[in-house]
């Protein structure tokens, strides 16, 4: 058949498999106006459910009243505390093992906390009923400031917790602290730091953001009082942890409970956690009998559903005199909000923090972690990042710039002394964790010379002087990031999230006439996992990738998976693609074997199907085999040709990158324009470069928004400043810089098809790049460390600082 | 609340309906005659998912009156594809450039751009990214969609002249 007609070039070609530019599946319909989100669902007798939200940070309540709610037209119910108590569900549990209030009880912890859930008919009479409900508060002192919520007179904020000397991790030192989380080693680090030549400890903070998808956080929540069924449609990126969520909550069996995430628009870690929101709806539709839609607005999703990041670590390296790392000693006040709803697995409080070592040889190292509740929305979510690995690298990528500077060294040179070695991997790092493959000298070097960096640097030193004479009133900042990663959580030795181990899965169907179907525990909020995945099947098993159909999503037919966030598609589900069509491939084997007359071990893998060793006319493709797999099996073998594989990876992966920036300032202004933004990045093996590319330009595009202006920040009193599109940076087309992408491949070993997963490394690279190009062109002026977000305001405010407004 | 009798022509189509004086032309479109092509991202007006075309003019459909479009002629995405199903050339350029992942501001950008190129066949990089800069997009970056609408531009313009779509 295909063998006779096509050259092996046109066969490859015609597959579509890995490393091909393949134009994706999704485009079709989106392009079209025909994406299936979740706003887009009606369903008959659909009700509308919005949210009464506090006006305070913190506050008791001392009344809620409905009864005038309850009048306003259209209007059917309205949930408080007080009714959810009955069902047991005033309060819920959160990913990491603390308990969240889904409507205020008794008190309310930050700004926009939810309080009651009006029920109505459409969305105009739910927010009329909203605002016709009265709730009176009493304001209590209000605790904004994480880095003051351990001072032994801070307002006590969870009064639920009282007595509590100890929490999900152990013991608790103060009545705001949530947690102490550490690792490494401590006495060998202080001996280190005892004997360092040369030292630097520089508080540096990860200021608060938001994910902010552009579709918010949504639900239908519909339940059937006949079959005692529960059906939920929402933005979900981990629909099957949804599903036993609301099982275990709800007390309905699991198999009852149907969970369906259609096309979502964005997530960015804002769609993997349990909201109030979800509770309230299908609590509603149990008490009204009929479904209940919820939608967030944008400023309810900016201000209540899951910041990220608020990390403030205060950084310490050790050094010898000409620039060898010696240690590395960090402390972290992690702050969590008014409940601790961090989505990490849940022996890790602190997420893969430990990765904070970064791409260097640093022999000892010791970490501290401590999360504290503050007056401010729950959450601490992986924005775009494994889960606070951007915090890490953004620790150590600005601590190892304040170190080259201290040694008046080059900040690429001392990267490039200290890298972990090509011939170190696998490498065990300080804190535990094993590297599974790099080549860090040659993805530096390849983008020193992409950029011309010694040119920038001599340029800058021109630039400097020309300052320093009065000629310019521009400064110029070269910043450099080296990251190391680690995604794709993972091994279910240690990870785990509410106890359910973080393995992943895909179930693959051969049709009879050889086009297949993948049904997959993943689940894509824009990855093109429609149009990714069937090319690695392609690759295994030689059907062409437009033959193939990815379902995800849908917890009645999808395999039970953990879902899509920290990177894990590609590491986790990607490896269990891999398995998948490995175990359909075997059987093929056997199929073709036996029509093949010979044995198994004379057959050979050619592209799409099998062939006889030496006898290159004895050929059987995979569409024939497919057929005779179900119609005219060997005898004795059971019919059809499906397999399922549920990965759990044997480790992480690690991918990495080299990012440079350069940035030039004005100094009466503030005002900055991005040079040039080059990012090489080393994710392995390369399933679909146009899709990498994008993923790189869009990560490049948050990390730019948030180094750069992008915060949720809260006044005195809590109030949140910034809460809406009008106050958060998001760049529009006009500000974004353009963005160049370059590529190394080094393979992860342990990994099926070699592929470590790439969709956050721009984020957590690109955050670090940008902050040093700010602080290098600061550097001369005799500035060590300026904190994010660098607006022009804070740059503005920086060169002021500094004496330079005269 | 007491109701109010619309008209207009949508995608070429005669369309009414009662609407409450307060009630968007968005949640018209999207509920009222179930075009849900077009998105809601903000409600401060500042996203763009929401755009549509409205008597020659971008519009943002969340941030008017189903009532003041009262005997309008809008264009939404659900309008852009020929009556044979054949793409429109900037449809078929935001897949061929990559210019778009989650597809949630997909709709709104075509649109935004599809005015764009009518007020300027042949923008330059810079025209065209303050074009769309009322646009938000979280996936991509813009830079593929900055391709994906000079793709359609330059097919747009090679093709022998025919009545304008809109």
């Amino acid at each position: 058949m295909t063998t006779t007609t096509l050259t092996r070039e046109q066969r490859e070609a015609k597959l579509e498999g890995m490393g091909c530019k393949r134009k994706r599946v999704e485009d079709i319909r989106f392009t079209q106006g025909k994406g299936n989100y979740i706003d887009d669902l009606k369903l008959p007798g659909m009700l509308f459910g919005d949210f009464v939200r506090s006006q305070y940070a913190h506050a008791r309540i001392k009344k809620i009243d409905t009864s005038k709610a309850l009048k306003v037209q259209g209007v059917l119910a309205v949930l408080t505390a007080e009714e959810l108590k009955g069902v047991n569900l005033a309060w819920m549990p959160t990913l990491a093992q603390d308990v969240q209030m889904v409507l205020a009880d008794g008190k309310v912890l930050f700004q926009n906390q939810e309080i009651a859930f009006v029920v109505a008919e459409d969305r105009y009479a739910a927010a009329d009923g909203v605002e016709a409900v009265e709730v009176e508060y009493e304001d209590l002192p209000v605790l904004v400031d994480a880095l003051k919520a351990m001072d032994p007179d801070a307002p006590v904020l969870r009064e639920d917790l009282a007595g509590k000397t100890s929490g999900a991790h152990g013991p608790r030192k103060h009545h705001n602290h949530i947690f102490e989380w550490s690792v490494g080693d401590k006495a060998g680090t202080e001996a280190a730091f005892a004997n360092a030549e040369v030292k630097i400890k520089e508080l540096i903070s990860y200021h608060r953001t938001h994910p902010s998808p552009l579709e918010t956080c949504q639900c239908v929540a519909s339940f059937d009082k006949i079959k005692g069924e529960l059906t939920v449609h929402g933005t979900f990126q981990a629909p099957h942890v949804i599903r036993t969520v609301a099982s275990l909550l709800s007390k309905i069996p699991e198999h009852k409970i149907h969970v369906v995430s259609p096309d979502i628009g964005g997530g960015f870690g804002n769609k993997v956690g349990a909201y109030p929101g979800y509770i309230c709806a299908i609590v509603a539709s149990i008490v009204t009998g009929k479904p209940v839609k919820w939608v967030e607005d944008r400023i309810e999703n900016l201000t209540t559903t899951s910041f990220a990041r608020d990390y403030h670590m205060t950084t310490e390296i050790a050094a010898t005199k000409d620039g060898k790392v010696t240690g590395l000693r960090v402390h972290v006040i992690a702050d969590h909000g008014g409940f601790d709803a961090c989505a990490d697995p849940s022996k890790f409080p602190a997420g893969f923090f430990a990765i904070v070592t970064g791409s260097y040889d640093f022999p000892v190292a010791h970490v501290v972690v401590d999360g504290v509740y503050t007056n401010k929305a729950p959450g601490g979510v992986a924005y775009r990042c494994s889960l606070r690995v951007t915090e890490a690298a953004y620790a150590i990528e600005r601590g190892m710039d304040i170190l080259a500077q201290k040694l008046s060294m080059d900040p690429a040179e001392l990267r490039l002394k200290n890298f972990v070695k090509r011939e170190q991997f696998p490498y065990k790092s300080a804190l535990g964790w094993e590297y599974d493959s790099g080549d860090y000298h040659a993805a530096m070097r390849k983008a020193m010379d992409a950029v011309g960096y010694r040119q920038l640097r001599a340029e800058q030193a021109a630039k400097r002087e020309a300052f320093t004479r009065g000629e310019t009133r521009e400064i110029m900042g070269v910043g450099t990031c080296f990251f190391t990663e680690i995604v794709g959580a993972g091994p279910s030795k240690n990870c785990d999230i509410l106890g359910l181990a973080m393995f992943d899965s895909c179930e693959i169907r051969v049709h009879p006439t050889g086009s297949a179907t993948a049904r997959m525990g993943s689940k894509s909020q824009g990855q093109g996992h429609e149009t990714t995945y069937p090319q690695i099947i392609a690759s295994e098993i030689g059907i062409p990738a437009d033959d193939i159909m990815v379902e995800e999503g849908n917890t009645d037919t999808a395999p039970y998976g953990i879902g899509t966030f920290g990177s894990r598609s590609t590491p986790v589900a990607g490896a269990a693609i891999a398995m998948a069509a490995r175990k359909i491939r075997n059987k093929a084997q056997m199929i073709a074997a036996y029509v093949l007359e010979v044995h198994e071990s004379d057959l050979e893998w050619d592209i799409d199907g099998f062939r006889v060793k030496g006898l290159p006319e004895k050929f059987k493709g995979m569409k024939e085999i497919a057929w005779i797999a179900y119609n005219k099996p060997p005898p004795g073998m059971e019919p059809g040709l499906e397999a399922v594989s549920y990965y759990d990876p044997p480790n992480m992966t690690y991918p990495f990158g080299a990012y440079i920036c350069v940035m030039d300032i004005d100094v009466d202004t503030g005002e900055y324009k991005v040079r040039r933004f080059y990012a090489l990045d080393d994710c392995g093996t390369r399933i679909n470069p146009m899709i990498i590319e994008g993923q790189v330009h869009g990560g490049l595009t948050e990390a730019f928004a948030i180094a750069m202006g992008q915060e949720i920040r809260y006044d005195e009193i809590g109030n949140v400043v910034g809460g809406s599109f009008m106050d958060f940076f998001l760049p529009t087309a006009v500000e974004t810089p353009k963005w160049e992408t370059d590529h190394t491949v080094t393979p992860s070993p342990h990994h099926p098809i070699g592929a470590k997963g790439v969709g956050e490394s721009p984020n957590v690279g690109g955050v670090p790049a940008f902050s040093n190009a700010v602080n290098d062109a600061f550097s001369f002026l005799g500035s060590t460390h300026i904190q994010m977000p660098h607006d022009h305001w804070r740059n503005w405010m920086a060169a002021k600082r500094l004496g330079l407004h005269g | 609340m007491a109701k109010t009798h619309v008209k207009m022509t949508v995608n070429g189509r005669a369309v009414d309906g009662l609407v409450e004086p307060r009630q968007l032309l968005i949640h018209f479109l999207r509920e009222d005659l179930n075009l849900t092509g077009a998105h809601i991202g903000c409600d401060t007006t500042h996203c763009g998912a929401c755009t549509v075309d409205l008597d020659g003019k971008s519009v943002k459909s969340c941030t008017m009156f189903a009532v003041q479009a009262e005997g309008a002629k809008i264009t939404t995405i659900e309008g852009m594809a020929s009556a044979d199903g054949s793409l429109h050339p900037l449809q078929e350029g935001f897949r061929i450039e990559h210019g778009l992942q989650c597809g949630y501001c997909t709709p709104g950008m075509i649109m935004r751009a599809s005015r764009l190129l009518q007020e300027n066949p042949a923008p330059t990089e810079d025209e065209i990214r303050a074009g769309i800069a009322g646009n938000l997009c979280r996936c991509t970056g813009y830079q593929n969609i900055v391709k994906a609408i000079q793709y359609a531009a330059a097919k747009i313009n090679a093709a022998p002249r025919k009545e304008a779509a809109l």
